[in-house]
């Protein structure tokens, strides 16, 4: 703290200098906060307003009254309740699975000597690199000779197997655990899975938590899976039916950009106010994957 | 000891047998399938490199391999610099940057499609808040996503607006960086500027090295906002203007799941996965002997 108060010292000893600077600061983020902030007010704004309302010029920003009828309306346009439903049953299994599985597997890289580990270690960090096109093809195939196209099954199963970046991220935290409360539970006879579960796990709750919440937004979010795999609308996700609801509302006359704005914001929600309870996770896991 | 190595790898099991069933085989199925005929309709036939012969003449291929390196060109260097400089300032020593990091972070973590959709109602020529303030400036706006000219500079824009995810990259190194060094350089008498890249740039390097990385392959990989933005109301009908924003990622997708040509798709995807490989190496040999890594001096 002692540094923060003689940070900028070859700035002139009159105390015009810092103030300046923090100024300019200060200027410089309002500006680029305006900016980054106004698509999302403008996005609230339009669905708000009732149609006519979104393509007046000039555009009013504060709609009167508000119509919130618009966000009705985009949950029964298609089947949104049904959407929600099925983004659940996609998401929670994933959750549960890639948690667990990846976190076995990340203590076998950070607690047990065996040949061949850090080749396998380094080969797992290797197909972090890999873009999935080259895999989609062929799992596309074998899924479809098991009978699982339009299923939730090619979504869910794969992550049975763990997943790379947070094996890397889980493996980090079990290094930086003392390896003490390990070994007394060793001497008193526990095997080595009791003690994962019931040791290790609880005093990694934080990267716990963070492999989770990484995994809500990937899977809730993600588009490229259900849009190869589900097929019938009534099994689309959120984020597959905010884009067949696109389909619809484009290709019927005068574009409804109000109820899309409101059905975009409805599936951005959960994202948003995760984000706002869990802030520090997000920021842990982002900084923790770039500082290998 | 046997009993250890046998523990050992029974825990990464499930990683190891997700590796050869998810990862290795697949590539190994598809490296085959690029040589062959398949289709989702007939049983694959062996061809050769014919799949490759065809793509070296497909102009579409060119195309879509252009459109890519001029999106990742124009969107991967801006998405640096543009994170780099919100990240300085959130390293400023001022209050009150915890609302500001929130701002700017949290378009990074939300949905592509409803980003899409914002953003195409956004670019809209005509009602547009874009082209409206540029109308307000005095400006004609373009007409974006409907311009040959424009449609990739309006997804570069759009890339931009979630550079927040880079930025706390670099907020994490640059909060890493001692305060005595730059203090010690400002007394021998360095600047600002002269401080920033004798000092905090090279103690940053592996965080640059990672997002150059990170944006290179994400940029090269993009689809969800050219499937979503510049298709039109019929399948089939994405990648834009005059096939403007038809990159790699959404001709191999077209080709293999709209027109059901897997062995060609396949060749692309394996273009596509040498293209990703090569830039990757480039800019690890590239960073070699720039990257300053903390334990090197240890």
């Amino acid at each position: 703290m002692k540094a923060r108060e003689s940070f900028t010292p070859d700035t002139p000893a009159g105390p015009a200098g810092p103030l300046v600077r923090i100024g300019l600061t200060y200027a410089a983020l309002v500006a680029l906060g305006a900016l980054f902030s106004l698509p999302v007010v403008w996005m609230l704004s339009s669905s708000l307003h009732e149609l006519s309302a979104v393509f007046a010029q000039p555009y009013r920003w504060l709609p009167s009254p508000l119509h919130w009828e618009n966000y009705a309306r985009a949950v029964t346009i298609l089947p949104v309740p049904r959407f929600l439903l099925n983004t659940v049953i996609i998401t929670a299994p994933v959750m549960l699975a890639t948690v667990l599985s990846s976190a076995l597997v990340a203590y076998g890289f950070a607690r047990f000597r065996f040949p061949g580990r850090d080749v396998l270690f380094a080969l797992c960090l290797a197909t972090m690199m890999l873009p999935g096109q080259v895999t989609m093809i062929p799992l596309y195939l074998v899924f479809a000779k098991l009978g699982w196209v339009d299923t939730y099954l090619p979504l869910i199963v794969p992550s049975l197997f763990g997943s790379p970046f947070y094996i890397f991220l889980l493996r980090q935290f079990f290094l930086t655990i003392p390896p003490d409360s390990e070994e007394a539970a060793r001497i008193d006879g526990a095997s080595r899975l009791r003690i994962w579960w019931s040791v290790v796990l609880p005093q990694a709750r934080p990267a716990v938590a963070t492999v989770l919440i990484f995994t809500f937004i990937g899977t809730w979010n993600d588009f490229f899976g259900p849009l190869l795999y589900l097929n019938s609308p009534e099994k689309a996700t959120l984020t597959l039916g905010l884009n067949l609801m696109k389909t619809q509302v484009l290709g019927s006359g005068v574009v409804e950009w109000n109820v899309l704005m409101a059905a975009s914001l409805l599936v951005l929600a959960p994202n948003v106010i995760l984000f706002f309870f869990a802030q520090r996770h997000f920021i842990r896991g982002i900084s923790m994957g770039a500082g290998k | 000891m046997k009993a250890e190595h046998r523990q050992g790898w029974l825990f990464v099991s499930p990683w190891v047998i997700g590796f050869a069933l998810l990862t290795a085989g697949p590539m190994l199925y598809s490296l085959y399938l690029s040589f062959t005929s398949a289709s989702l309709l007939s049983p694959p036939q062996w061809l050769g490199l014919e799949n490759y012969r065809r793509l070296a003449a497909d102009p579409l291929f060119y195309r879509s391999l252009g459109n890519t390196t001029v999106y990742a060109a124009m969107g991967v260097p801006a998405g640096l610099l543009l994170s780099l400089g919100l990240a300085l300032l959130l390293n400023a020593p001022v209050r009150g940057l915890g609302f500001f990091r929130t701002l700017f972070f949290l378009p990074s973590v939300t949905n592509t499609v409803a980003l899409s959709l914002l953003w195409l109602w956004l670019l809209n020529p005509e009602f547009g808040l874009l082209n409206a303030g540029l109308r307000a400036c005095g400006l004609a706006g373009p007409l974006w996503l409907q311009s040959e000219a424009w449609a990739k500079p309006a997804l570069v824009l759009m890339s931009l607006w979630t550079a927040g995810g880079q930025a706390v990259i670099f907020l994490a190194a640059l909060q890493g960086v001692p305060r005595e060094l730059t203090e010690a350089a400002a007394i021998d008498g360095a600047g600002p500027v002269r401080r920033f890249f004798a000092i905090t740039l090279p103690m940053i390097s592996p965080a640059l090295l990672f997002n150059l990385i990170m944006g290179l392959i994400g940029a090269l990989q993009v689809f969800t906002q050219a499937f979503v933005m510049t298709g039109g109301v019929q399948p089939g009908s994405e990648g834009g203007p005059n096939q403007a924003t038809l990159f790699i990622v959404l001709y191999i997708y077209k080709k293999a799941f709209q027109e059901f040509d897997l062995g060609y798709a396949s060749a692309l995807a394996w273009a596509l996965f040498v293209l990703i490989t090569g830039c990757s190496a480039l800019a690890f040999r590239f960073s070699r002997e720039r990257v300053h890594y903390e334990s090197e001096a240890a």
